[in-house]
């Protein structure tokens, strides 16, 4: 199972002279998955999912520095584990096609990735997401988008790895190429593995995944049931969950106004609060804790 | 005015035809949607419509004339990977000023923070370098607009807000957009018709 406990990242950037400031980008984020599970982790752009996958990589850029600890079947994830675990024990399906490398056959890199899988392996990975026989001697330039996320989720359905990590592995896919990547990822779940799934698909999410994270503004604001997103979406605790399931087209497609608070706004209190429809003076005092509210985990102080 | 495609083919270089005969017409104020499976060619259309990519058969005509070959393209395109589209040797101010100055209002409505102007392209989630991307397209002289998945890198809430803006200017400045996206839903919602890309051409 894959523990994630008060993580926080920050960077250091250098402003104009040699003033430095640290930026905040995560702030005391917790997720657990247990292995069999997916979690899929959903939310505002910029609120650090992609960040926690690399965290969880050990491939956040040098100037990062974390807070927390991450434990994977009971071993801390030390930068030497995660050096060790990266494309073995843990494989990742990157959110950027710029991690594939340009120069090498995209087959040699799906099998180098998952560090020495088979060619029948690799073959029947993409024959699966039906990627044609002769895409394994293309280079990535030759590819369509949705061609070269089939081809990095390739890597990690071969991979035999324990932990998989996906960042939006699907955009630009076509439903029913959707339907099979996600059928393989809950096999492999079903098969002992843990997964861990990113996604801006909530429909995608809710077909396949046991839980659900919401993250806003570098945090976990809650862990909901597949089944609390239906209808209005009055079961979701958390009111930026809720307006995240009525933002989507086949609901009412309508935004919330303002923006998610850059990192070093400094909110004293709730960090929705300056766009949230029932904060009231409480809401800016305190940061909200983590409360069990219906099965699931809420940051508000009012959900009920 | 009328963006047409005649009869556009597109060969690859040991021979076999990824399309032909692919024939469609926008108008300005129009917005149409385009869907097909993964790796049918899509996108390599949207860049033969904004000019990016010569077709090996056909023409891409506006008001009856090709396609310009000006500094600015009359017909601009946004797709799917944001971090493909910009220089990563370059800060995102630079990015965005590269074709023209997108003023604050257009900044605001599209959710761009003015801290970002500072970083560079791998200091900004997907999501957010979309942003710019959307931005820089919308010069006073694009006329059409070529979104391929435009949001798929989006949250649900950052998705309706850029679609928003996007639809309050084409409205404004009677732009005409073709959409090409997987998500039915949002096809629904913004188009006035779609097209199945395989009703419109064959090989
Ligand atoms: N190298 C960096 N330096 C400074 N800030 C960064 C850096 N990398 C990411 N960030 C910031 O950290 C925040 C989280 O980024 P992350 O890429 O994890 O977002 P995300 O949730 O994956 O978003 P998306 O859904 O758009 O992919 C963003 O606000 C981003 O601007
Ligand atoms: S704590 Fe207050 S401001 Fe924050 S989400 Fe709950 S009600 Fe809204
Ligand atoms: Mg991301």
């Amino acid at each position: 199972m894959l523990e994630v406990n008060h993580l926080s990242i920050s960077f250091l950037q250098y402003e104009k002279g040699l003033k430095q400031q640290q930026l905040k980008v995560i702030k005391d984020l917790s997720v657990s998955v247990h292995s069999g599970e997916i979690l899929a982790v959903v939310g505002s752009s910029g609120s650090g999912k992609s960040l926690l996958a690399h965290a969880i990589l050990g491939i956040l850029p040098t100037n990062a520095t974390t807070e927390g600890t991450i434990y994977f079947d009971g071993v801390k994830l030390t930068p030497e584990k995660k050096e060790e675990f990266r494309g073995k024990e843990i494989s990742f399906v990157p959110q950027s096609v710029n991690f594939l490398d340009p120069l090498m056959r995209v087959g040699t890199q799906v099998r180098n990735a998952a560090r020495g899988a088979s060619t029948s392996a690799q073959r029947k990975a993409f024959e699966r997401l039906r990627l044609a026989k002769d895409v394994e001697q293309k280079f990535p330039f030759q590819l369509s988008g949705g061609m070269a996320r089939r081809v990095l989720a390739s890597t990690a359905m071969v991979s035999g790895a324990k932990l998989i990590i996906a960042d939006e592995p699907t955009p630009g896919m076509d439903p029913t190429v959707i339907k099979e990547a996600l059928k393989y990822f809950r096999e492999l779940a079903d098969s002992g593995c843990t997964v861990l799934m990113i996604t801006h698909d909530i429909g995608a999410a809710l077909e396949i995944a046991d839980k659900i994270a919401v993250f806003y503004a570098g945090t976990t604001v809650e862990s909901a049931m597949v089944n609390d997103f239906s209808g209005d979406g009055r079961l979701l605790r958390h009111p930026y969950s809720k307006a995240l399931w009525r933002a989507l087209p086949q609901n009412d497609f309508l935004p919330i106004p303002g923006s998610q608070p850059l990192p070093y706004a400094n909110l004293p209190g709730c960090l929705f609060e300056p766009r949230c429809a029932f904060a009231t003076t409480e809401c800016r005092q305190d940061e909200p804790k983590p409360r069990e509210i219906r099965n699931g985990i809420v940051r508000c102080i009012h959900a009920t | 005015m009328l963006l047409e495609a005649h009869n556009i083919g597109l060969r690859h270089p040991n021979g076999h035809w990824l399309f032909r005969n692919l024939s469609i017409s926008l108008r300005s104020g129009e917005i149409v949607g385009i869907r097909g499976p993964s790796g049918c060619g899509k996108t390599s259309f949207a860049r033969i419509l904004s000019g990016y990519e010569q077709p090996s058969e056909g023409v891409v005509l506006l008001d009856n004339s090709p396609l310009p070959k000006t500094n600015y393209h009359p017909v601009q395109l946004i797709y799917q990977h944001p971090e493909k589209a910009v220089n990563h040797r370059w800060k995102m101010s630079k990015i965005l000023n590269e074709g023209w100055t997108p003023d604050d209002h257009l900044l605001t409505s599209l959710g761009i923070e003015r801290e970002w102007l500072n970083r560079w392209p791998n200091e900004l989630s997907g999501g957010e370098l979309q942003r710019f991307c959307v931005a820089r397209a919308l010069g006073p002289k694009t006329k059409f607009l070529i979104a391929d998945e435009m949001t798929t890198m989006l949250d649900a809430i950052s998705q309706a807000q850029i679609w928003q803006s996007v639809l309050d200017i084409a409205q404004k400045r009677n732009l005409g957009i073709l959409v090409v996206s997987h998500d039915d839903h949002l096809l629904k919602r913004v188009c006035s018709r779609v097209i199945e890309f395989h009703n419109i051409s064959y090989k």
